[in-house]
């Protein structure tokens, strides 16, 4: 799947459920099947600045793509990252720059949060990009 | 029995109504308004004020002689008076008005500071304050090469003021305290603290942000050096905030700002200053704000309703027994005695559960609550959490908002854990 059809996916999978709590439990889902990220990667200079709970976000370069891995301590925030990762990760550097990340708003996540939180998920897309960039 | 809990629900929807933002929706449900120690909403009294200083009355404050200057100077001076008055303080001159319990703490810790602060004294709090109550006297000590000493709280969320006598020393210069804990919600004995402290030789400053909401205050009688509290969480506008102080401090502190309104006479070799309480009020004063403490508290005067009070305890209890009872909830500040030494705040932790999950669910469900460090990081580190969630009640909260909120509370740890 190029990554606009995966983004495509997730607003026709967001846009399945009308309340907003059936989108944070659909969240709260993917926050828990994201798989472990080690302890010992819990570190200061993995921390995405600016969330309001913690959220470290960690990748490694296979074969020309990178993956990311990520946790947070807040469940829900977890979801938000995870379905970021489940976008962006396991592509390439350019495929990840073509993105306007404009799927966030469609989907109504960015105005759905708290300003605190909505800035949060400024800073996690921040860092996705700062990461491409610097592999690109 | 059924007739008056009729005529009760008559009077509790009556005060409702008079508090436009209850009335809202959010996420198209019912607001339950649980943030009350944040701030107040605004009771209709207070906006009307807010909008007939600011329509008919508009006129910079102490200055000019023309009408409506004197109409908006007579506004700003019967807030002071209503605040004497709810404080039972000696004279109005004792009443500073400032932009908030924020403001007034730096204004007493830099004033009493440079007046009566040197290298090597003492200055105590509690670890039962919000950064307000902390910072300011930090910056101070700081400033002034003085120590900060910290009275620390037991488990139960008390001050341990068995320890106070030896805290305070022959260098201790001043001790600030709040009233009552924006995250414990235990109401503090002002009153031995201040009258221990007094036998000491060392004043009190009484951070009253919760406790002016809470309790019937009376300076005369706590005998307290200061004390302040916010106009934003007693349902008047916001921007407002009175800092009391009894007149010997005030007298022999210098101005916090200079400015305009503030000065006796002004020549660029020297100025003299006004006399109280304009020393401390430089500058064009939120006097539209300002007014709005005396329909504010002329509203508390409704509130203190014994039948009213009565009904709000309950609420108290029943959420108090439910955070007790919940094996899943760590309540933080628990009564040891009677209930009564709580106020209707309950700080919590859900194990196994981030306190900011809950608080975006409980907000889709159209419940305000507030989660995170509540601006007392030193109390987390206390309790050795990264945050709580917090609820507080005001006198037009009701039963069923609190059994709503409690089911829903139930429903959102389901979908977490």
């Amino acid at each position: 799947m190029t990554l606009q059809e995966a983004e495509n996916a997730i607003v026709e999978e967001f846009s399945m459920y009308e309340e907003w709590l059936d989108k944070y439990e659909y969240l709260i889902e993917l926050g828990k099947s994201l798989k472990d990220y080690p302890e010992s990667s819990k570190t200061d200079d993995k921390l995405i600045k600016g969330c309001q709970s913690r959220v470290w976000l960690d990748y490694k370069v296979e074969e020309g793509k990178i993956v990311f891995n990520a946790d947070s301590d807040a469940i829900i925030t977890k979801g938000i990252i995870s379905l970021l990762i489940g976008l962006y990760s396991g592509r390439t550097a350019q495929e990840i720059l073509s993105s306007d990340f404009s799927v966030v708003e469609k989907i109504g996540l960015k105005e759905n949060l708290s300003p605190t939180r909505a800035n949060g998920l400024v800073y996690m897309i921040a860092k996705i990009r700062e990461v491409a960039n610097s592999i690109g | 029995m059924r007739a008056y809990v009729m005529l009760l629900m008559t009077f509790v929807n009556e005060i409702r109504s008079q508090f436009p933002a209850l009335s809202r929706k959010v996420y198209g449900k019912d607001l339950v308004y649980f943030d009350n120690a944040a701030t107040s909403h605004r009771v209709r009294s207070v906006i009307d004020e807010w909008n007939r200083v600011s329509t008919e009355s508009n006129a910079n404050i102490h200055r000019a002689v023309h009408r409506l200057a004197d109409e908006a100077t007579q506004a700003y001076e019967q807030a002071r008076d209503a605040v004497k008055e709810f404080l039972n303080a000696e004279s109005r001159e004792e009443i500073v008005f400032t932009s908030g319990t924020t403001a007034a703490v730096n204004l007493v810790a830099f004033c009493f500071g440079e007046a009566f602060v040197s290298e090597g004294d003492e200055v105590v709090v509690t670890e039962a304050e919000h950064h307000s109550n902390i910072v300011p006297w930090q910056m101070m000590c700081r400033r002034k090469g003085a120590v900060l000493k910290v009275l620390p709280v037991d488990d139960s969320g008390h001050l341990m003021i068995e320890k106070l006598d030896e805290l305070l020393t022959d260098r201790t210069r001043i001790f600030a305290v709040t009233h009552i804990s924006n995250v414990l919600g235990i109401i503090n004995p002002v009153g031995e603290i201040i009258s221990r402290c007094h036998s000491r030789g060392v004043p009190v400053f009484v951070d009253g942000a919760q406790g002016a909401v809470h309790c019937k205050v009376d300076v005369q009688d706590l005998d307290c050096d200061f004390y302040a509290f916010s106009g934003h969480k007693l349902y008047a506008a916001t921007g407002t905030g009175v800092l009391y102080g009894k007149r010997k401090w005030l007298d022999a502190m210098p101005p916090y700002m200079g400015g305009g309104e503030m000065v006796g006479t002004v020549t660029f070799a020297e100025t003299t200053y006004a006399p109280l309480p304009m020393k401390f009020e430089a500058g064009t004063q939120n006097f539209a704000s300002a007014a709005t403490l005396k329909p504010a508290i002329d509203f508390i005067k409704v509130l203190s309703n014994n039948e009213l009070v009565k009904y709000s305890d309950k609420i108290r209890d029943y959420l108090l027994n439910y955070f007790r009872s919940d094996s899943r909830i760590r309540l933080y500040g628990v009564p040891r005695g009677t209930d009564n030494e709580k106020i209707s705040l309950f700080s919590f932790t859900v194990d196994g559960v981030h306190h900011e999950d809950l608080a975006l669910i409980l907000d889709k469900m159209g419940i305000a609550v507030r989660s995170g460090q509540m601006c007392a990081e030193p109390l987390m580190d206390r309790f050795g959490v990264s945050g709580m969630l917090r609820v507080s009640i005001a006198p037009y909260n009701t039963m069923e908002e609190a059994e709503y909120f409690v089911e829903c509370l139930n429903k959102a740890i389901d979908m977490l854990i």
